[in-house]
């Protein structure tokens, strides 16, 4: 089945100020699959998984997501991306379903999606409670259900797994998961964990893409370089 | 990089030659004013210095505007030059103003003049603009920002004005009517010199500014491409875009 | 519209939930009369000098709350919250605008009555109507400017600093025109309608701001 990549890169530059915080990064990323991006802080991850969320624009080079052009192009495939990062977009003072049920009319989904949802990661009790009086964990469990509340996708994940007990990684695998249905960008601070879930890996070294391969083919010396 | 230097030094000429020129005519030939006496002169270079600072202000405004149309950083730095051109131009307006009232009508200030409040919150107004632009480090967050700020003051300048003086009867000696002035003939002609000449100032000073900003960016991205990343030690955080 | 009517009703409900803003404003708005009273030493006040004082106060309050209009979405990731949606940006500049605009008509609601029975000599029933039309076109004034303002202040480091120096310049022209509308209505035997000249003033100074703001609102908002 021909299908566009879901993602293509090709000579993405960014930067802030005189600081260079993305060089040159190129690569195509096939629908359905699994990109893992492994780097330490400062490397440039957070930046490109935003840039892919039309969070920020592009300096130079051409990036291609979902088939669309960014940013030009960015209103055309908001729709379809789902993003999930370390700030879970919540209003602390509206309650889980609340805050869903905002994201919903933002996005033009029904509510029954929002009750399909807290019911899926186990939420449906304390759903009408104040984010701010609910736990690190289940404020993750419900900023996951915001990430997928319109189906996306697209999926970009940066440390999804933060803050979740084993059981609540359970409930979320279907959403989020390998088997979720949509392409997905992850981020993690365990190398082994994202190598494990991917099919494509990305180095980021200094901003720049150290290495671009499948997973078997990943040199271990190569990702501890990475990290040092 | 447009190179800001060529023609400099013929524009610097011209300049000095024309404000040489309106001096010559203030002192010499502009005849003497009946009720103010010789301090009225300072007029042949305050209402010039109130022109242009309005002008390089709403200057400002529409370079900012092209930034936010074409994102090239140069438009960014030609805008903030001009406010700030304008803004010292804009201080010495109000410093010979001053000056002027006390001397022709007895007050260092007078509330009763539309002009002078007009001036003076218009003035207020961009004082923020070099806090802003410093207040905020992402430098491209602060050109964005300090553009949309130099659009919607810009368009403020007029409006101001306007609605200043309809508030208020005016004092403040009327030079320029619709009609097109209703100064003497040899004052005409010296306020035109002076206007000329101030006018060539800023113009001057503006492509002395770019002039230094460009050749100080162009240096440090040869350093960096000769010697490394590390070799330039990164500005601190500024008010001045870079 | 919609998108704005959304985020509007979110906002509205927040600061239902939380209520801090709109008591603040009101409570500023009384003790700043009580200050007056005794600043000026005067029992009533009337004509130019109470449309003054009216005007003054209801900027300073609406000041507490255009300092906080856009705090919860920098604070609690709203604003990445709103980039992520496929909505046309704009409406959060009609949104917002359009909650500092109730959250202004609430305060007068309560504080011009408070300020008749505290300061004012005459009554405000003759001009009722001819106050009503100059507070609200003053209304949309303060809401469009305090959220451009707010809007630029919120990325900034000096948050709570650069959204008044930004704003009160802008708003002078606004400010004059309200005082002014204010002074004739306020009267001891004043008029019953407002000066047109300035009703006039304060509705050109309306339109412009508003589509120069909406203008250039998204370039705000993008990164």
């Amino acid at each position: 089945m021909d299908q566009l990549p879901a993602i293509e890169l090709r000579g993405l530059y960014r930067h802030f100020g005189e600081r260079t915080v993305l060089r040159d990064v190129s690569l195509q990323v096939p629908a359905g699959s699994t990109l893992a991006v492994l780097g330490r802080n400062g490397a440039g991850k957070s930046t490109l998984l935003r840039i892919l969320a039309t969070l920020l624009r592009p300096h130079a080079g051409e990036v291609l997501v979902l088939g669309e052009a960014l940013p030009r192009r960015g209103f055309a495939v908001r729709g379809r991306l789902g993003f999930l990062a370390h700030d879970p977009l919540l209003y602390r003072d509206l309650s889980g379903r609340e805050n869903l049920g905002y994201h919903a009319r933002l996005f033009g989904v029904g509510f029954e999606r929002v009750e399909e949802l807290l019911d899926a990661v186990g939420m449906r009790e304390r759903a009408d409670e104040p984010v701010r009086l609910l736990s690190r964990g289940m404020v993750q469990r419900v900023a996951v259900c915001r990430a997928v509340l319109h189906r996306p996708s697209l999926l970009l994940l940066d440390e999804p797994l933060a803050n979740l007990d084993p059981a609540a990684t359970d409930l979320v695998a279907p959403l989020i998961g390998r088997d979720c249905g949509a392409t997905r960008v992850l981020t993690s601070h365990d190398p082994q964990a994202a190598l494990a879930e991917a099919d494509l890996v990305l180095g980021l070294e200094d901003g720049r893409a150290a290495f671009v391969t499948s997973p078997d083919k990943v040199d271990p010396a190569a990702v501890k370089r990475l990290y040092v | 990089m447009t190179t800001y230097g060529r023609g400099l030094r013929g524009l610097s000429l011209a300049t000095a030659a024309t404000i040489t020129a309106a001096l010559a005519l203030t002192f010499f030939y502009a005849p003497l004013d009946a009720n103010q006496g010789f301090i009225q002169k300072i007029f042949y270079i305050h209402v010039p210095l109130a022109i242009t600072a309005l002008c390089g202000f709403v200057f400002g405004g529409v370079l900012g505007a092209i930034y936010l149309r074409t994102g090239d950083r140069k438009w960014d730095i030609r805008s903030y030059v001009a406010i700030h051109m304008a803004l010292i131009f804009g201080i010495g307006t109000l410093f010979t103003g001053t000056i002027w009232a006390k001397a022709s009508w007895g007050h260092w200030w007078v509330w009763s003049d539309p002009t002078l409040t007009s001036f003076l919150i218009v003035m207020l107004l961009f004082a923020t603009y070099q806090p802003l632009r410093f207040s905020i480090e992402d430098p491209e967050r602060q050109s964005r920002y300090a553009a949309v700020f130099a659009v919607v003051a810009g368009a403020f300048v007029p409006l101001n004005f306007i609605a200043v003086r309809a508030a208020q009867q005016y004092v403040h000696p009327r030079v320029l009517t619709l009609t097109g002035g209703n100064l003497p003939g040899s004052m005409r002609l010296t306020f035109l010199v002076s206007l000329v000449g101030i006018a060539l100032l800023y113009v001057t000073l503006w492509k002395y500014e770019m002039a230094a900003k460009a050749t100080r960016m162009q240096v440090r991205a040869l350093r960096r491409m000769l010697l490394g990343e590390d070799s330039v030690a990164p500005l601190r955080r500024s008010a001045a875009p870079s | 519209m919609k998108t704005a009517l959304t985020v509007l009703r979110k906002d509205l409900l927040l600061e239902l939930r939380g209520f801090e803003t709109l008591p603040a404003m009101v409570l500023f708005a009384i003790v700043t009369f009580v200050i007056f009273h005794f600043g000026l030493n005067q029992d009533t006040i009337d004509g130019q000098l109470a449309a003054g004082v009216l005007t003054v106060t209801l900027l300073f309050a609406a000041l507490l709350g255009i300092n906080r209009l856009f705090v919860a979405e920098r604070e609690q990731g709203g604003f990445d919250a709103f980039l992520l949606a496929p909505v046309d940006r704009s409406a959060l500049l009609v949104a917002k605008a359009s909650a500092l605009f109730v959250f202004l008509v609430v305060l007068e609601v309560i504080a011009v009555p408070a300020f008749g029975l505290l300061l004012l000599g005459p009554s405000l029933g003759p001009p009722l109507l001819g106050l009503i039309a100059v507070l609200l076109l003053g209304d949309v004034a303060l809401a469009v400017i305090g959220t451009l303002v707010s809007a630029i202040a919120v990325q900034t480091r000096a948050r709570d600093l650069i959204g008044p120096i930004i704003g009160l310049p802008l708003l002078l022209p606004a400010l004059i025109g309200m005082a002014r509308g204010l002074g004739p209505l306020l009267a001891m035997h004043g008029s019953t309608s407002p000066p047109g000249r300035w009703v006039a003033i304060l509705a050109l100074y309306d339109v412009v701001f508003a589509l120069l703001s909406y203008a250039v609102f998204d370039f705000l908002l993008e990164d």
